[in-house]
């Protein structure tokens, strides 16, 4: 596959029922492992949009092209064998054990069944579920959040290259969310996948997204990363849609690099005081919101309140990359205040 | 206490009966079981990928089981005949409700998620339904087979009815003789075969995952060898007799014969109202009958000669108010011009005018009494008014008119008909107290219904008609003032009936000659 060609390739896809427009016109490209978060009010469509893609909703007119080749071409059960699909239920089959609930779509594809046994405890196993506990259990027996953990691993099993996710953590807590969520982010299996996720977490989308597609009433607002759909909104629809949670999303968006390359100096003086060490030294691609985070921590454990706490920044200067530039908490925030003036002023 | 000791003493001495019975009940019921798995459980899928389609059947199966099931066989036989195909036939058709109905309803409550994440994950259609729909929705779908199997046992009662056997023999045999413990003796064991199919289907039911579905397997092989239980006793014979239930049990009935001739026909029970369809239509060889039935003639049926009287006579006869016949000296003579006159067979074609020609009474005996040369045209009234009574069928209609058309023909007296009371009991009654002066009676019907003698008594009297007649006459004489008048010629009782064809082939006229023939 040429690196030029994208994974998916949606075009003009519109799907109404009856007289009801659900989705309207909607196009975009997907490289290779890039994230692409479907985001809107419920209602707006995104779900459809999603099942359009592996052909468990039909369009009306549009195409989806997957590696090049239209989905019409395949018998829809050949192409959905080989994209991972994920839903907010999980919907496991309730008489299947989790091991056999995991080794569903390899055993559709009759992979070797050694292959597939070793397959299923890997992915167990890097899922925080002990085969050796869980392989055996029955859906019933397990809590929502290992269940949606059995879910992902279903999708993983027989390694897709692409995978769908509807609201994969919408029926859980928030605690499991948010853990689930990271572990989600952090497992090795999806570095590589071209993953479609649909939610209306505002949160979400940012933490997972390489791209935000924001849809309103089937029809789509803007495309494009999370710092040109809050900084450079297209619409007011878009504005207003980000409005309540503004701050945290700028925080979360902006990296430590994004506000501190315009200012490196005055904070000098205070690096007296601080001992570097690998405890308090944070890389530059950071987000602010976890630069703060990180802050919090360490004036915590130091105990000290009236010496302000100092965090290293590492890679800040594209010359010298070990170069440690010393960072207080004011001065990130003065210097985060100063870019977002500067990005909304653009 | 007693109808106990009657029950196990019935049990005792029908033991392989009733095992043959308890086999036939359950071959009846899983072969229905059968058909309606095979035919309910893809219809019920289907319906699940067509729900436009549901409403339609699961409304025509709700009509068929709204139908009485004695209703459902009587549209069964015309097409089918009796025995065990329309039998199993109206059992399938009760089956498919709860069978269908729980199908889709067991599919359509499987998690509409777990279905969906199965087709997201590329299961093909068929192995949703094979692979997830049907397994999940197997505890549903067998709880209506459990309710088929339940309703089944119930119903497979009846097709006794139609001789294809099962407990319901005896039951129905303990209706027609008020006999309770006859009716037990059949009820309990229904009852128990009920309980067991529920608690064998029940236990499948709480099985869960694999075990499961051997269950189902295990349902599929086992049920059609049950079926099969009920080929086994249906051994091969050379003239298969259908009896109706109330001639099984009557002393006089089968049992006399059984005393008298030694006969012991292969035999299975039928409704009354069948018996003569099915040896017109030769699902059976010998039935019993009535020997002045229209259908007799209308069925080409042949009465075998009771020729060592197992069967009591049931002369007909005018019972009349003695106070009139001495009033009206006259009118005797008038109702004896038809003493004698009437044979079996011509009693039977003049009832199979009424009945299968629907020729009007009236016709049928003016005709009969031109034909004789006993008609006179009516006389002018100038005396008083006999009034006549008559039961409710075509024979007491018949021979009501040819009553009135002789007084009006040879006497001045006047002729009131109060047809159609209801019963021997009623028209006794209407007799004694003057509300009626005379209808014809039979013997046997005085003796054992009115005077109820002793059985020692009867015992005495036998089965010469003679005899019996001079008793009636004597008692009726004495108890009420009522006269027995001369008897009519025809005796209405119990006949075997073959059909008239086959008895001339095998050379069988009489029922010794039939006793010879089995042997």
């Amino acid at each position: 596959m040429a690196p030029t060609s994208p994974v998916i390739e949606v075009r003009n896809l519109t799907r109404s029922y009856g007289a009801q427009p659900v989705v309207q016109d909607v196009s975009f490209a997907l490289q290779a492992g890039e994230t692409l978060v479907l985001l809107g009010p419920s209602g707006c469509g995104k779900t459809t949009l999603l099942r359009m893609l592996n052909r468990l909703v039909e369009p009306d007119t549009g195409t989806v092209h997957v590696n090049g080749q239209d989905v019409r071409q395949l018998p829809p059960e050949q192409l959905r064998r080989r994209i991972g699909y994920v839903i907010q239920q999980v919907g496991l089959l309730p008489h299947y054990t989790v091991a056999e609930n995991v080794a569903i779509v390899p055993r559709l594809l009759k992979a070797d069944e050694a292959q597939i046994t070793r397959r299923t405890e890997e992915l167990l196993t890097r899922l925080h579920l002990p085969p050796a506990r869980f392989a055996g259990q029955y859906p019933h027996q397990l809590s929502g959040g290992q269940q949606q953990r059995v879910g992902l691993a279903r999708a993983l099993a027989a390694d897709p290259p692409i995978i769908l996710l509807d609201e994969p953590f919408g029926a859980l807590d928030p605690i499991t969310r948010s853990s689930i969520r990271r572990e989600f982010r952090e497992l090795p299996e999806l570095r590589q996948k071209t993953m479609v996720l649909v939610t209306h977490d505002v949160q979400e989308a940012f933490e997972l997204a390489d791209r935000i597609l924001l849809l309103n009433h089937g029809q789509p607002q803007q495309l494009g990363t999370p710092r040109e759909l809050l900084f450079h909104p297209a619409n007011s629809f878009v504005r207003e849609f980000f409005a309540a949670d503004y701050l945290s999303l700028q925080l979360r968006v902006l990296r430590l690099h994004d506000v501190l390359s315009h200012q490196a100096s005055g904070i000098e003086k205070h690096s007296l005081n601080s001992l570097k060490s690998d405890s308090n030294i944070i890389p530059h691609t950071v987000s602010i919101q976890d630069a703060l985070q990180y802050f919090s921590s360490i004036s915590a454990s130091s105990g000290t309140p009236s010496t302000p706490s100092i965090i290293w920044v590492q890679g800040l200067d594209s010359a010298n990359p070990d170069r440690l530039v010393p960072l207080t908490y004011p001065a990130l925030m003065g210097a985060f205040a100063q870019t977002v003036q500067q990005l909304q002023t653009v | 206490m007693k109808i106990l000791t009657e029950l196990l003493a019935f049990w005792q001495l029908q033991a392989d009966k009733i095992g043959q019975q308890t086999l036939q009940h359950i071959g009846l019921t899983a072969a229905s079981l059968v058909l309606g798995i095979l035919v309910g459980v893809p219809l019920g899928l289907l319906l699940t990928r067509r729900p436009r389609l549901a409403p339609w059947v699961l409304g025509l199966a709700g009509v068929l089981q709204t139908i009485p099931s004695i209703a459902l066989l009587g549209f069964l036989i015309p097409a089918m005949g009796i025995g065990p195909v329309p039998a199993i036939l109206a059992l399938f058709l009760y089956s498919l409700l709860p069978i269908v109905r729980n199908t889709l309803e067991g599919v359509r409550g499987v998690d509409a998620a777990v279905v969906d994440a199965a087709r997201g994950l590329g299961l093909t259609d068929t192995q949703i339904l094979l692979q997830v729909e049907l397994p999940l929705a197997f505890p549903v779908l067998l709880a209506g087979i459990r309710t088929a199997a339940v309703i089944n046992v119930g119903v497979a009662t009846l097709a006794a009815y139609i001789a294809a056997g099962g407990l319901g023999e005896f039951i129905f045999g303990g209706i027609a003789l008020n006999n309770p413990a006859m009716i037990l003796a059949g009820a309990i064991p229904a009852a128990l075969l009920a309980l067991g199919f529920d608690a064998v289907l029940a236990g499948a039911q709480r099985l869960s995952g694999r075990r499961l579905v051997w269950a189902g397997r295990a349902l599929l092989v086992g049920l059609p060898l049950v079926a099969g239980l009920y080929l086994l006793p249906r051994a091969a014979t050379k003239l298969l007799a259908g009896f109706s239930p109330e001639f099984v049990g009557r002393s006089d009935g089968l049992p006399g014969l059984q005393k008298l001739y030694g006969l012991r026909p292969v035999s299975v029970v039928l409704a009354p109202a069948l018996v003569y369809e099915a040896a017109r239509h030769g699902n059976v060889d010998i039935i019993d009958g009535y020997s002045t039935d229209g259908r007799i003639r209308a069925y080409n049926l042949l009465t075998l000669r009771d020729d060592r009287h197992a069967f009591p006579p049931y002369q007909a006869v005018p019972v009349v108010r003695r106070q009139v016949l001495q009033q009206h000296p006259e009118l005797a003579a008038a109702l004896n011009r038809l003493a004698g006159q009437l044979s079996d067979s011509v009693m039977t074609d003049l009832n199979y005018r009424v009945d299968y020609l629907h020729e009007s009474p009236r016709a049928v005996a003016h005709r009969f009494l031109r034909e004789r040369g006993l008609w006179q045209e009516a006389q002018p009234v100038r005396g008083a008014t006999i009034r006549l009574g008559s039961k409710i069928f075509a024979e007491q209609y018949i021979l009501t008119e040819l009553y009135s058309a002789l007084i009006r023909g040879y006497t001045n007296l006047g002729v009131e008909a109060k047809t159609g009371l209801g019963g021997t009991t009623i028209c006794a009654e209407a007799l004694r107290t003057g509300a009626i002066d005379m209808y014809p009676e039979y013997t046997g019907t005085g003796l054992l219904v009115v005077i109820q003698p002793s059985n020692a008594t009867l015992d005495s009297l036998g089965s010469d008609p003679a005899t019996v007649l001079r008793y009636v006459r004597k008692q009726y004489q004495q108890r009420y003032q009522l006269e027995w008048l001369a008897p009519l010629g025809f005796n209405n009782t119990y006949a075997l009936l073959m059909r008239r064809q086959q008895a001339r082939q095998l050379g069988i006229s009489s029922i010794s000659e039939l006793s010879r023939f089995l042997q």
